[in-house]
């Protein structure tokens, strides 16, 4: 009893604090920029008071990018976390299985070759590119003995992440001569989102946020294998097909919108677990939460860091995100490897 | 002398024989492709022109720019770096007895280039004291490497998989240092993330040679011993091989060859993955095969180079053409050793 009290304690304080992060984090991402805004603008901005005309034109200009950064964040730490599930493996994130590049890829073929250029059609083919490379990346790694293991599926996905990526750098290149437009399919950067923009992913994130919800006491269920799932009365297969779809999807059109994005969906449901443990009901929300706050402030960071100009939040989480994932990865047994 | 012992001798010779005569023509072929660097492109030029340009100390000889300016360096620099990586990949991939330990897989070309990066574009430095930061820092990476996939028992597979990681972390600060150079441009992060030899200029050859010549020398003098130690330490050391010196010797011999050609060209994607098992397949994998992956590895460099700056409408630099010949390999390489388990 007093150890779920403990427990029960535990999880509202990392509850709180994941809030804080992400409140401190909206706040700085409003106020904090090659213009800083006073906190008397920022509540004019939300018709609360009023304030110097100009300054409440940033901070709405920010907003968007804000909120973008908060839906962004949350579907990738989700798409993370369901993948680590999955593939029961710790080191599954759609940027280490090359996911990311993959969809990346194809919204830049379509771009070059097919001349699309509405967001909806940039989702389509991020979600044709983002499965395609799942699909080839786990399959590739499951070939041979003892399944998909950690280094198989890194090393596959490390491999087919390199090849997407030259394959992104040659067809930029005769179209591209324009650093920020080349940068943006290799590294995300979540500074162009406007609200339309939101609005046209709003469909496809809510469908991988609704799945995430339900499936989530199933994983619980899956984790314990598939005999054992099965003889609960679930459809492990049909399971992991949406699973693999939501989490697809979840990372697919963020990436759309956003570039690929890497190492949030490692970060943070590494770290929740470790407070939680692997309880999914309690994994997925709080990643979610995590996720957003992480974002929001690596975006934040990548303006610090590349003041007066910015760094893109793509290059930032992975300043962040290769020391995790390198410690991770020592965590690991060796027989493991 | 018994039957045996002498058709062992005679298939011993007859291989050096064979490695012998690849070499021969991986060296011709390197530098026939070296004339072709040098003779074409927008103007074509006959070979008297360019010897005479050459030797022309005045520069007012016919095409002077073109080809002591321009093709020259690409030239000599192209081959030179090539040599070295392939010649550092082949010995990391050889020590380490996986293919997917080259220095370019593992992250340590990526260190060099970080150093290059900050001493060039932050620091305004040029010549030999960058190439002198890049050496230090690929070997302070390859250290941190080392040690940090040694916890509980040293495992390929942990060094690769930290060296994955860690190449996203140096990328990531390569990408920091340029935006804040304001050298925020497609070539120059092209040359430091994936490799090129665009602009690159004559003063850099002079020392990179030297570097190249040594080192390679010396690895070739050390092969030997490399040979023994495939045997198992125990034996090493029972037929006089020191193997942890040898080691040690190798891979700081390794790091100086790629964190030189890296100052210089940027670190050109897969050729030292690439250049050691291609050797291995021309001769038959038997020898080291530290002189053919060293020609390898030019022939891939200057190819790549030819091929990206005149087979398609667009120039593209040469790390992104062996970036792509790199991954399927990779993807290859990656089948054939799960199939095998």
């Amino acid at each position: 009893m007093k150890q779920k009290t403990l427990f029960t304690g535990k999880i509202l304080i990392l509850f709180t604090a994941l809030i804080c992060l992400l409140a401190i984090s909206m706040f700085l991402s409003v106020t904090f920029g090659a213009k800083h805004v006073d906190l008397r603008s920022v509540l004019a901005a939300f018709k609360i008071g009023s304030g110097d005309p100009y300054e409440v034109s940033v901070v709405s200009a920010r907003v968007p990018r804000t909120a973008f950064g908060i839906i962004a964040g949350a579907a990738l730490a989700l798409s993370g976390a369901l993948m680590q599930a999955l593939t029961r493996n710790p080191i599954a994130d759609p940027s280490i299985l090359g996911v990311n590049t993959g969809a990346s890829f194809f919204v830049v073929c379509g771009i070059s070759f097919l001349h699309i250029s509405t967001n909806s059609q940039y989702i389509w083919l991020a979600f044709i590119g983002a499965s395609l490379t799942a699909v080839c990346v786990y399959g590739l790694a499951s070939i041979g003995g003892g399944g998909a293991t950690a280094i198989k599926l890194a090393l596959a996905g490390a491999a087919a992440s390199t090849a997407l990526q030259s394959l992104v750098n040659t067809v930029m290149l005769p179209n591209n001569q324009v650093m920020d437009s080349f940068r943006f399919w290799q590294t995300g950067n979540i500074g162009g989102a406007t609200w339309s923009d939101i609005i046209s992913l709003a469909p496809f994130l809510i469908i991988g946020f609704i799945c995430c919800i339900f499936l989530a006491p199933s994983l619980n269920a899956l984790a314990l294998g598939d005999d054992v799932a099965t003889g609960l009365g679930l459809n492990v297969k049909l399971i992991r097909l949406v699973s693999a779809f939501a989490g697809v999807l979840l990372c697919a059109s963020t990436t759309a919108l956003a570039g690929p994005i890497g190492f949030i969906g490692l970060m943070i449901p590494h770290f929740v677990r470790l407070i939680t443990g692997p309880d999914m009901r309690l994994v997925l929300p709080l990643s979610a939460l995590g996720g957003a706050g992480l974002l929001v402030f690596a975006d934040v960071l990548g303006r610090v860091l590349g003041s007066p100009s910015e760094l893109e939040v793509g290059i930032v989480t992975a300043l962040l995100g290769a020391p995790v994932f390198v410690f991770i990865v020592r965590k690991v047994k060796v027989s493991a490897l | 002398m018994t039957d045996q012992v002498l058709s062992v001798k005679a298939g011993y010779k007859k291989r050096n024989l064979h490695y012998a005569l690849i070499c021969m023509v991986l060296a011709l072929l390197t530098l026939s492709l070296m004339c072709f660097e040098l003779i074409y492109g927008k103007t074509v030029y006959t070979p008297a022109q360019i010897i005479n340009a050459i030797k022309d100390t005045t520069g007012k000889a016919e095409g002077y720019f073109t080809i002591v300016t321009l093709r020259l360096p690409r030239t000599i620099i192209g081959a030179l770096a090539g040599i070295a990586f392939g010649m550092a990949g082949n010995t990391f991939q050889k020590l380490l007895r996986n293919p997917l330990a080259s220095p370019d897989i593992i992250g340590v070309t990526s260190g060099a280039s970080v150093a290059a990066v900050f001493g060039i574009l932050i620091l305004g430095l040029s010549g030999s004291i960058v190439s002198i930061m890049a050496v230090v820092s690929g070997i302070i990476v390859a250290c941190v490497l080392f040690f940090l996939s040694k916890g509980r028992g040293f495992s390929n597979g942990r060094l690769i998989l930290i060296g994955i990681g860690a190449q996203a972390f140096l990328n990531g600060l390569i990408s920091w240092m340029l935006l804040k150079a304001s050298e925020y441009d497609v070539p120059t992060a092209l040359r430091w993330l994936s490799g090129s030899l665009n602009g690159v200029k004559i003063e850099g050859a002079g020392l990179l040679a030297v570097v190249v010549i040594c080192c390679s020398v010396c690895i070739l003098l050390l092969t030997r011993h490399l040979q023994v130690l495939r045997l198992g330490d125990d034996f090493a050391v029972t037929l006089g091989a020191a193997p942890n010196m040898v080691r040690i010797a190798l891979i700081l011999l390794a790091l100086l060859l790629t964190a030189f050609a890296t100052s210089i060209s940027g670190p050109i994607a897969s050729v030292a993955f690439l250049s050691g098992p291609i050797a291995d397949r021309l001769t038959g994998g038997g020898k080291d095969n530290m002189l053919s992956s060293a020609f390898v590895g030019s022939i891939l460099v200057l190819a790549a180079d030819i091929a990206g700056q005149y087979a398609f409408s667009v120039r593209y630099p040469v790390g992104v053409i062996t970036g792509i010949l790199g991954a399927p390999y990779l993807l290859y390489l990656l089948l054939r050793m799960n199939k095998k388990g």
